[in-house]
Order: structure tokens, then C-alpha cells, then sequence
């Protein structure tokens, strides 16, 4: 009773450092974080509050601003195009993101690793051409591949095939593909790094124990990117949701609202029809699906990753 | 221990850090202060792709007044965009005082929208004793007048629209010229016709969907429209009619053209630019049959513009846009059986600008008979001046102004109310929804009628008598 000489919890009191270094860390953050709040707090505020009223562009409704709750929200849920405009939204994630750019980045990271040098470096400075592209020149030259008298018409008819116009026959997919082309190169860049943090003796050992190139990546690859992989999903789940100019440059959402995803229906409701506080609500629920995918990316990840 | 070996590091970071954030952050708030001159004019006007008339004329008119007013700098505004980004782009920088134009060339359709948003200042007080204001149209003068009896702008010019005809498609096609259509369905023969003699060559072109803006609307759908029994607006009650045969007869045409083969392929048509593609290439190359389209289009061809042709005239040929079924048209003023809109631009004074007073003097030098006649023969207006009308350069200054200016005569407006270019982007859609096919044009009025009537209240629509 007299004599507690046991340390209170040790380990606790090592991890937890002093309160003055806790502070001492976060300093560097202070500019940026000042930074954000004088330029980017006020718009982000205003933009929330923009949501509540029925702010317009032109007409009548743009000299007077009044608040009108969840109206917005209301109107959007109750219009088909809203509707439309989630399904694309989502189709064009899953289509360009999550299968395309994902598989499509894991297998070139895989190919690279096993290839060599030069090969390598050909096809990295490739790739990440197509990502460093500015995204109006990725879009124009999209277009001049899959316009009617575009190349890739050129192409089938030269073999025979039937020509159509990519852009008005199968929209959605047209961009969705030229999406994957401009993304993989984040994808494989960060599941290149993420095999090479993967030590050689662990293949070898497996290779030893008989496992063949499928099961190897099954049973070990995988699991040891299992964070990278949940990371990298987030990360293009965000980037694709909000992809604009892209999809902008090549079908401005149409033919009649076939490729239109929610950042054009919002586009198209502020700036087309002035309905700026509508289009803000869209904005806002575009965040909502944002988050909800990241939240259930957070979920697949295992307990102990979370960390 | 840990901590103190490592504070020095931190330190050192956060102080890089710090002063990095600082010099990105400086020049910002610099930029954010400066204050407009007080002597400086700032005129903004749409620049259409490459053309150059409207700079050329206001370059004219600010060496004239260099002379005469030295202190004063006019800064150019050119909005490079399509259409409807240009009303936009223009409302955006007129609802911030740091970035409004004093003086900014509106289409007369999206003026009465921007006068009940408020940006726009009511100009009586300058226009009452300004010689040149009697001069105008009275209708010109309407168009500029809003709701509550106030001047608004100064209109420039008017237009007027009809079908313009390639005589060498028509030739090859083997039909009869001169040609002149007495209703759709002649209108879709021909169309036919030149699909089948002439199979590389777009038959007819009626622009339509989103991506081009008010001229779909317009040159498109209300030149349909307004030969039907149905109306757009109705003038007596003021409110907007819904559920009209004839709303859902002029969708229908335009799903025949587009879905037959007789209009521009979807992927031509809906690109915002097409327009340019006709007057530079299609038209001129002899690859359009006909175009349903305005009366200043030859201002591509003149002397000097960046596609000359010089035998435009007579290689187009022009007729008038009949009626559905050849009836007499029940909108228009006089006794006709033909359809033209009349448009029309206007210079109008942003209400945050402070300085117009000066906009103002800058305009009264723009508007001076001799500017306004070189402007209107430069870039093909219709002109809605007694003065400039009668100057011997104006008549016949090309072949086809008297043919443009006497249906002035007949020509209808469009409703003159605020809602207009909203209820007008809600056409743009269900023109955009039947051009695929995928929707018919009963069920693209039905969703253009619910719209409407959630737009501007069910107690501002109206049923269709007929």
C-alpha cells in the first residue's frame, strides 16, 4: 500500500509523448491551416449555406435570396435526372475506377516488376504521360479517337468492322474508358511502390514451398496490399466521382443526359439553368456519396489495419 | 531525450514551412486590393471564335475618342464562349463590383432576366433628351422596355430568320429552283430528296439540343413553334402555355430530321462549335443543303472575314420558313403564311458599375450615324435606325438585306418576360431528348410541361386551346 514503486503503466507513459512535443509537431501544419482558413472557410461556409436557399443567377429569383430549408434537397430527390445522374455517377466510378483503373494499375505495377529496365522505364514514361496530360488535351484527343471520322473508325473499316459514333452509341463507357487511360498511372504508381515494400524472401520462401505465381499472389501479394489497396480506392473513388472537364470536353454530358454524372447535372443546373443554390445542394450530396464510399472502404479494411 | 534530439529538426521544418506559406500568401493578398481606375471603361461583348467586327468597330470608336477625351481608358472586354456560357460568364462578373463591365452588349432575350436580377440600371434619365433614341423602331424600343414601364439598355439591330439554300446541292439533287417550300412536309421532301441524290451531303441542318444555346431555341424551335396552332406564351393572360399539339408536332419534325438521316450526324449537331463548321467548310464546300438559320450569317463571307467567299451570293439562296401545313400564320403581325423571329442585341449599364457616366459618353460615340451604319453593313445587321436606313450605303449593301428587313415586318418576338431564358433551356432539353430517339416527343413535352410549371408556378401556365 506504501510502496507502489510500479511505474503507472509503462508502456502507456512511453507511448504517449510529452504534451509540449505533441504541440511542437503539429507547428508546421499552423501556415497551411491558416492558409485554408483565410481562403478556402469563407467559400466552404457560404457554399453550405448557398444549399438552404434558392439563390439564382438570373431571373427573378436572383434579387432577392431567401432561405428554404431542405427544398433543394427535396427537388433533387424527387427529379428523375437527379436519378439518372447518381446511376452514371455510379456506373462511371465502378466502370473507370474500381475495375478499370484498379486492375488495370495493379496488373502493369505487377508486369513491371517482373520486367526489365528499359522495358520499365518505356512504359512508366508512357503511362504517366497520359496522367500528366492536361485534362482538355486528354478530352480533345479522346474525341478525335472516337468521333465518327476518327481514328479508331479508321481503324475497324480498314479491317472490315462496321464504323459507329463512340461518343453518341455508347457515351457513358467512351468516357469512362478514356478515364481509366488517364488514371491507371496514379494506380500503378502506387501499387509499385507498395511491391516494392513487399521483401523478395517472402516469394522466395513461398517459391520454395511450391507456390506457383497464382498462389503467390493470392495468399501473400494480396494481403500484404491489402492497405495500399483499400488506400488507393479511396483516393480514385474520390478522384473519378468529381471527374468534370474530361467528360465535359467529350460529350458535355449527352447525347440528352446519357453520360451526364452529377458534377455536370450540377454544372448544368448552376451555370446552365442559374440555379445556384440548387446546384450547390447537388454539390453538397455529391460530398455525401464521397464520404459514404470512403466509409465503406474504412469498413473492408480489417481491425488491425485501421490503426 | 527522444524530444530534445529532436525539437532542433522540427524547429527548423516548421520554420521553412512557415516562411514558404508566407511568400505564396503575400502576392495573393496583394492581387486581392487593387482598385479599379476610375477613368477606365470596361466594355464586354462576346467575341464569336475568330471574328474580329466587334473589336474592329470598337477600336474605331475609341481612336475617335481619343482625341476628344484623352483622360478616358476603354478597356476591352472580349468573352470568348459559347453562347449561353457568355450570358453566364457575363451575369457572374456582373453581380461583383470588383469585376463588372460598365458598359456590356446583351441579347434582348436574357435582358429582362438580368433586369429582374437586379444587375442592370435604368438609363430614361440619358436616353430623354439623346437625339438618336427617336430614331428607333418602336418595337426595338419595346424590347428594351421591362415590366415596370423603365429603359433598360440601347438596342442596336435586329435579325430576322429564314431557310438559306446551297443551289448547287439543289441542282444535283435535281430540284426546282427557284425553291421555296409551302410547308414541312415540302420542307422534308426536299430533304429527302437531296439524302437520296446526293447521299455525302447534309441534307438540312435545324440546330437543336443544349449545346447550342438560344440559337436552337430560336433559329431551331420557335421557328417550328410559331407555325403551329400552339404558342410559347400566351400575351393576353401573360402566362406560358403547356400541353399543345403543336409543342409536341414541331419535337416530331425535329425527331424526323435527326433520326432519318436528314440532319447533321448527333455527334456534329451537338457540338457547340457546328456553327462555325457550316460557315466555314459545309456551306462553302457545297456539304449542306439547306440551313435554317439568321440573317447575318453572310457576315462570314465578306470581304476581309476570315472564310471570304465572295460567291456566297448567289450560290445560297434564300426562302421563307413556311408554315406546318401552309396555313396562315395566326402569330405573326399581317397577313403571311411564312414564320420568322426577330432578335436583337443591345448595350446595357451594369448596376454596380460607378461609372456610367462615362460608359455612357462612350456610347453616345458608338451610337453616331456614321459608326452605327459602318457597324451594321460590317456585320450584316438589320438595322432598327430611321437615320442609318436612310443612308444610300445601307440600301441593298448586301443581296439579301431588303429580303431580311421586310420580314422584319412579319416577324415575331419572343415572350419579352423574365422566365424566358430559363423556360427557353428547358426547349434546348427536350429538343436534346427527342434528336437521339430514345424519347418521344410526347413524353420530351410532358417533361418539358412538368418543368415549366414547377419553374414558374402552376398558377403562370396555361393549357393549349389547340
Amino acid at each position: 500500500m506504501t510502496t507502489t514503486t510500479a511505474p503507472p503503466s509503462s508502456a502507456a507513459a512511453e507511448r504517449r509523448p510529452p504534451r509540449s512535443r505533441t504541440v511542437a509537431r503539429g507547428l508546421p501544419l499552423v501556415p497551411a491551416v491558416v492558409l485554408l482558413l483565410v481562403f478556402m472557410a469563407g467559400p466552404v461556409v457560404y457554399s453550405v449555406y448557398l444549399a438552404f436557399t434558392n439563390e439564382a443567377l438570373r431571373g427573378e429569383g436572383a434579387a432577392v435570396t431567401s432561405l428554404v430549408g431542405l427544398d433543394n434537397f427535396a427537388t433533387a430527390l424527387a427529379d428523375p435526372a437527379f436519378w439518372n445522374s447518381v446511376l452514371l455517377t455510379l456506373v462511371f466510378t465502378l466502370i473507370s475506377a474500381v475495375i478499370g483503373q484498379n486492375l488495370l494499375g495493379m496488373a502493369l505495377a505487377l508486369l513491371m516488376r517482373q520486367s526489365t529496365k528499359v522495358v520499365r522505364a518505356i512504359t512508366g514514361a508512357v503511362v504517366i504521360a497520359a496522367w500528366i496530360l492536361p485534362e482538355v488535351v486528354a478530352g480533345y484527343l479522346w474525341v478525335t479517337f472516337l468521333a465518327e471520322d476518327g481514328s479508331l473508325n479508321a481503324l475497324l473499316t480498314g479491317i472490315g468492322l462496321p464504323a459507329q459514333d463512340w461518343l453518341v452509341s455508347v457515351p457513358i463507357w467512351a468516357v469512362a474508358f478514356a478515364n481509366i487511360w488517364r488514371g491507371t498511372a496514379f494506380t500503378m504508381l502506387i501499387y509499385t511502390a507498395a511491391l516494392a515494400g513487399i521483401s523478395p524472401e517472402i516469394r522466395e520462401s513461398a517459391e520454395m514451398d511450391g507456390a506457383g505465381p497464382v498462389r503467390r499472389f493470392t495468399t501473400i501479394t494480396l494481403p500484404l496490399l491489402r492497405q495500399s489497396i483499400a488506400t488507393n480506392l479511396m483516393l480514385i473513388t474520390l478522384q473519378t466521382l468529381s471527374v468534370f472537364g474530361l467528360i465535359w470536353i467529350m460529350t458535355a454530358g449527352g447525347p440528352a443526359d446519357a453520360s451526364q454524372t452529377l458534377p455536370l447535372y450540377m454544372y448544368e443546373q448552376a451555370f446552365s439553368y442559374g440555379q445556384l443554390g440548387y446546384g450547390t445542394a447537388i454539390a453538397l450530396m455529391l460530398l455525401l456519396i464521397g464520404a459514404l464510399a470512403s466509409l465503406a472502404y474504412l469498413r473492408l479494411l480489417p481491425k488491425e489495419d485501421k490503426q | 531525450m527522444a524530444g530534445r534530439r529532436r525539437s532542433p529538426g522540427l524547429s527548423r521544418r516548421s520554420l521553412i514551412r512557415a516562411v514558404g506559406g508566407t511568400l505564396v500568401a503575400v502576392p495573393w493578398l496583394a492581387a486581392c486590393g487593387s482598385a479599379p481606375d476610375p477613368n477606365t471603361v470596361r466594355i464586354q461583348y462576346q467575341q464569336f471564335g475568330s471574328g474580329t467586327v466587334m473589336r474592329d468597330y470598337l477600336l474605331r470608336v475609341v481612336q475617335q475618342l481619343s482625341s476628344q477625351r484623352p483622360d478616358i481608358t476603354i478597356e476591352l472586354v472580349p468573352l470568348v464562349a459559347a453562347e449561353a456560357d457568355y450570358f453566364t460568364k457575363n451575369e457572374l462578373m456582373m453581380s461583383s463590383p470588383n469585376v463588372t463591365p460598365d458598359l456590356v452588349y446583351e441579347d434582348t432575350f436574357i435582358l429582362k432576366s438580368d433586369v429582374a436580377a437586379g444587375y442592370l440600371r435604368p438609363i430614361d434619365e440619358l436616353v430623354r433628351d439623346w437625339p438618336v433614341w427617336d430614331e428607333l423602331t418602336a418595337p426595338s424600343q419595346r424590347a428594351v422596355t421591362y415590366t415596370d414601364g423603365k429603359v433598360y439598355a440601347v438596342p442596336t439591330h435586329t435579325d430576322t430568320r429564314a431557310l438559306w439554300y446551297h443551289t448547287g446541292v439543289f441542282e444535283a439533287a435535281g430540284i426546282e429552283q427557284p425553291w421555296q417550300p409551302g410547308s414541312w412536309e415540302d420542307l422534308l421532301a426536299a430533304a429527302r430528296q437531296i439524302k437520296e441524290r446526293v447521299p455525302d451531303v447534309v441534307p438540312l441542318n435545324i440546330f437543336s439540343g443544349e449545346p447550342q444555346g438560344e440559337k436552337a431555341s430560336m433559329q431551331g424551335f420557335e421557328m417550328l413553334l410559331y407555325g403551329t396552332q400552339t404558342t410559347l406564351f400566351d400575351e393576353a393572360s401573360q402566362k406560358w402555355v403547356v400541353g399543345g399539339q403543336g409543342f409536341v408536332d414541331a419535337l416530331q419534325l425535329i425527331q424526323t430530321v435527326y433520326t432519318e438521316g436528314l440532319a447533321p450526324s448527333l455527334g456534329d449537331a451537338l457540338n457547340p462549335n457546328i456553327g462555325d463548321t457550316i460557315y466555314n467548310s459545309w456551306l462553302p464546300e457545297g456539304r449542306l443543303g439547306i440551313n435554317l438559320d439568321g440573317s447575318w450569317i453572310s457576315q462570314n463571307w465578306g470581304a476581309g472575314a476570315a472564310g471570304e467567299w465572295p460567291e456566297w451570293w448567289p450560290t445560297l439562296q434564300l426562302a421563307t420558313m413556311p408554315t406546318q401545313h401552309g396555313e396562315p400564320n395566326p402569330w405573326a403581325p399581317g397577313e403571311v403564311d411564312f414564320v420568322t423571329l426577330a432578335g436583337g442585341w443591345s448595350w446595357a449599364f451594369p448596376a454596380l458599375s460607378t461609372k456610367t457616366d462615362l460608359a455612357w459618353e462612350v456610347l453616345q460615340q458608338m451610337m453616331t450615324t456614321e459608326n452605327a451604319l459602318s457597324m451594321a453593313l460590317a456585320d450584316n445587321q438589320v438595322t432598327i435606325r430611321a437615320d442609318v436606313r436612310a443612308e444610300p450605303d445601307y440600301q441593298g449593301y448586301s443581296p439579301t438585306i431588303d429580303f431580311f428587313t421586310d420580314l422584319g415586318e412579319n416577324a415575331i418576338y419572343r415572350p419579352a418576360v423574365a422566365a424566358y431564358p430559363e423556360v427557353s433551356a428547358r426547349i434546348q432539353a427536350a429538343m436534346g431528348q427527342v434528336m437521339t430517339g430514345g424519347t418521344t416527343p410526347e413524353e420530351a413535352a410532358a417533361t418539358y410541361d412538368a418543368a415549366v410549371t414547377d419553374l414558374v408556378g402552376p398558377d403562370q401556365v396555361v393549357e393549349a386551346t389547340a
